[in-house]
C-alpha cells in the first residue's frame, strides 16, 4: 500500500517511520504531483496555522481537498485532525479546514506547553495505549457518524468517521504501532 | 491501566513539541504587531524579546530577560507557541519564564551570561529548554542538563551564515566520527566532552542526537534557510533577518516557504525573485563581541 504524509511541516518523519515500519511505502507530500499515487493519506502534527498556509502557497489545496471529498482515507494527528475537522474554535479568524472528519475542535484546549501530558488510554482494539499529548487539541463534539474509539477525562481523543481518522494525541510518538496498524487495516479494506 | 492522570513535564512531550516544529521557522518578534505578521506568514513559534539581536549588539550594555509585560502582549496573540530568553545560568530568570507560562526557554548566549561556571539545571523544570551548541561537546552537555532542542548559536545579529555553518558541520562532523568509533574510543570522547558515557553511545549508535537540532544564528535570506535545511538542520530561527529587512512580511512568507521545499530550488528561486533587499550584515572579523564565545 503507497501512504502519503503531508510533509509540508510537522512530525511527518515520525509518521512515515511508523508507516514504513508496518511494511507500507511512504511518499512525503510536498506538492500536488506527490498525491496521485497515495491510497492513504496522514497529515502530522505540527503547527495547523502553518500546514494551511503552505497548503495553499504549495498548491496542494485543492487537489487534496477533492481527493479527501472523494473517500481517500486520512488519519490526522494533533494539528492533522484541526485540519481535518468540520469546526475549530480558538483558531485564527476564518483558519481553514478540510471539513471532511465532523468534529468541532478547540486549539490548545489544555493550555500551553506546560500542560503537555503523557497518560494511558484505553483505545478500543488498543488497550493500554501510551497518549502522548502535545498542545493538544480537544474535541468539543462529534457528529452522529462518528464513533469515539478512546477518551481521556471524559472527551474523545481518538475518532473515526468511515476511512477518516482523528487523534488528538500523538500515536506517532508512542512507540506503539498498534493505532497506525488499525487505521492502515481500515484504509486497505476501504 | 487507562487513567485520567496527566503527566506534566516528561522528557517525551517536552522534546515533542520540538518535534512539532520541524520544518518550521521560529522568528523573533518584539512586539505584539509583528507577533501577528509571524504568525500570518506561517511561523510555528516566535521567540518573544525586547531587542532583536542585532540592536542588542549595536547598543551594548547587560541584555537581559524581556519585560513580562512584553510577553504577556505577545502571548495573547500568537496561537502559535512563544519563547523567551534567559541568560545563562539565571535560573531565576527561568523560573519567571516558565511562571508567565511561556512554552520553551532558550537559555541563550544573545544576553549578557548570568553565571560563567554552571548553565541552568534544565530537568528542574515542566518548560522544555533550548540551548545553542557550537560543537558536539558544548550540545550534549546541554542536553545532559536537560535540554529538550539544540541550536547552532551562529553568530547571532550578523545577517552572516558562516557561523552557523561552521557549528552545524562540526556537530554533524563529529557525529559521523563517533559511528566509527570503538567502545574504547567512546569512553575517551565521554570523558572529553565531559558528559556521561551512555549519552555518547546512544548518539554513536542512532547517528544523530537524541533531540532535535535546529539552525539559528544569521539567517538573513531564503537561500540561507535552504542551506540550513540541507546541511541537516531540521528547523531554523531567524533573528533580526525578519524585521530588519526592508519587507519583513515578504520575507517571513519567503522564508517559511523557503524551509519547507529546501530540496527544491525552483521554488527558493520563485520566493526569493523580487524580495527587498535583506539585513545588511557584517563580517564576523570586524565583530568587537563574539556571542557565539559565551556558555562552554
Amino acid at each position: 500500500m503507497k501512504v502519503g504524509v503531508l510533509a509540508l511541516q510537522g512530525a511527518f518523519r515520525e509518521q512515515r517511520e511508523v508507516c514504513e515500519a508496518l511494511g507500507t511505502t511512504v511518499t512525503e507530500v510536498r506538492g500536488p504531483e506527490h498525491l496521485d499515487a497515495c491510497e492513504a493519506l496522514i497529515i502530522p502534527g505540527g503547527e495547523s496555522t502553518t500546514m494551511t498556509r503552505l497548503l495553499r502557497t504549495s498548491g496542494l489545496h485543492d487537489p487534496l481537498a477533492a481527493r479527501l471529498h472523494d473517500g481517500l482515507p486520512v488519519l490526522g494527528t494533533c494539528a492533522g485532525l484541526i485540519l481535518c475537522a468540520t469546526t475549530i474554535l480558538d483558531g485564527l479568524p476564518e483558519q481553514e479546514s478540510f471539513g471532511v472528519l465532523d468534529v468541532t475542535v478547540r486549539r490548545n484546549g489544555y493550555g500551553r506547553q506546560q500542560e503537555s501530558f503523557e497518560t494511558t488510554l484505553d483505545v478500543v482494539g488498543a488497550p493500554e495505549f501510551p497518549g502522548v499529548f502535545i498542545r493538544a487539541p480537544v474535541v468539543e463534539a462529534v457528529g452522529p457518524g462518528v464513533t469515539v474509539l478512546a477518551e481521556h477525562g471524559g472527551r474523545p481523543v481518538l475518532v473515526r468517521e468511515g476511512v477518516r481518522w482523528g487523534a488528538t494525541f500523538h500515536p506517532e510518538l508512542a512507540g506503539d504501532l498498534r493505532i497506525h496498524e488499525q487505521f492502515l487495516h481500515a484504509a486497505r479494506a476501504a | 491501566m487507562a487513567t485520567d492522570t496527566r503527566n506534566t513535564g516528561t522528557a517525551r512531550v517536552k522534546r515533542g513539541l520540538a518535534e512539532m516544529l520541524r520544518g518550521g521557522v521560529i522568528m523573533d518578534v518584539v512586539t505584539p504587531d509583528e507577533a501577528r505578521i509571524a504568525q500570518d506568514a506561517g511561523a510555528v513559534a516566535v521567540m518573544a524579546l525586547e531587542r532583536v539581536p542585532s540592536d542588542i549588539r549595536r547598543d551594548g550594555g547587560v541584555a537581559r530577560m524581556s519585560d513580562p509585560a512584553m510577553i504577556e502582549g505577545i502571548k495573547a496573540v500568537a496561537t502559535i507557541p512563544v519563547m523567551a530568553k534567559c541568560r545563562i545560568g539565571h535560573f531565576a530568570e527561568a523560573q519567571v519564564l516558565e511562571a508567565l507560562g511561556v512554552d520553551y526557554i532558550d537559555e541563550s548566549e544573545v544576553l549578557t551570561p548570568a553565571d560563567e561556571a554552571y548553565h541552568v539545571d534544565k530537568w528542574a523544570f515542566t518548560t522544555p529548554f533550548v540551548c545553542g551548541a557550537t560543537n558536539l561537546g558544548e550540545a550534549l552537555r546541554r542536553i545532559a542538563e536537560g535540554a529538550c532542542m539544540i541550536r547552532s548559536k551562529g553568530e547571532a545579529g550578523t545577517g552572516n551564515i558562516v557561523e552557523a555553518v561552521r557549528h552545524l558541520r562540526a556537530i554533524f562532523g563529529a557525529i559521523e566520527g563517533l559511528g566509527a568509533a570503538t567502545p574504547k574510543d567512546l569512553k575517551a570522547a565521554a570523558r572529553e566532552m565531559r558528559v556521561p558515557k551512555a549519552l555518547v553511545q546512544e548518539v554513536a549508535a542512532c547517528g544523530e542526537l537524541p533531540v532535535p537540532l535546529f539552525c539559528a544564528g544569521g539567517i538573513a535570506t531564503p537561500a540561507d534557510a535552504s542551506l540550513a535545511m540541507q546541511l541537516g538542520a531540521q528547523a531554523v530561527f531567524v533573528g533580526s533577518g525578519i524585521f530588519k529587512s526592508e519587507a519583513p512580511e515578504m520575507m517571513a512568507k519567503a522564508i517559511v516557504e523557503a524551509t519547507t521545499h529546501y530540496q527544491d530550488p525552483s521554488i527558493v528561486a520563485k520566493v526569493s525573485t523580487g524580495l527587498p533587499a535583506a539585513m545588511r550584515g557584517d563580517g564576523i572579523e570586524t565583530l568587537e563581541v563574539k556571542l557565539s564565545e559565551r556558555g562552554w
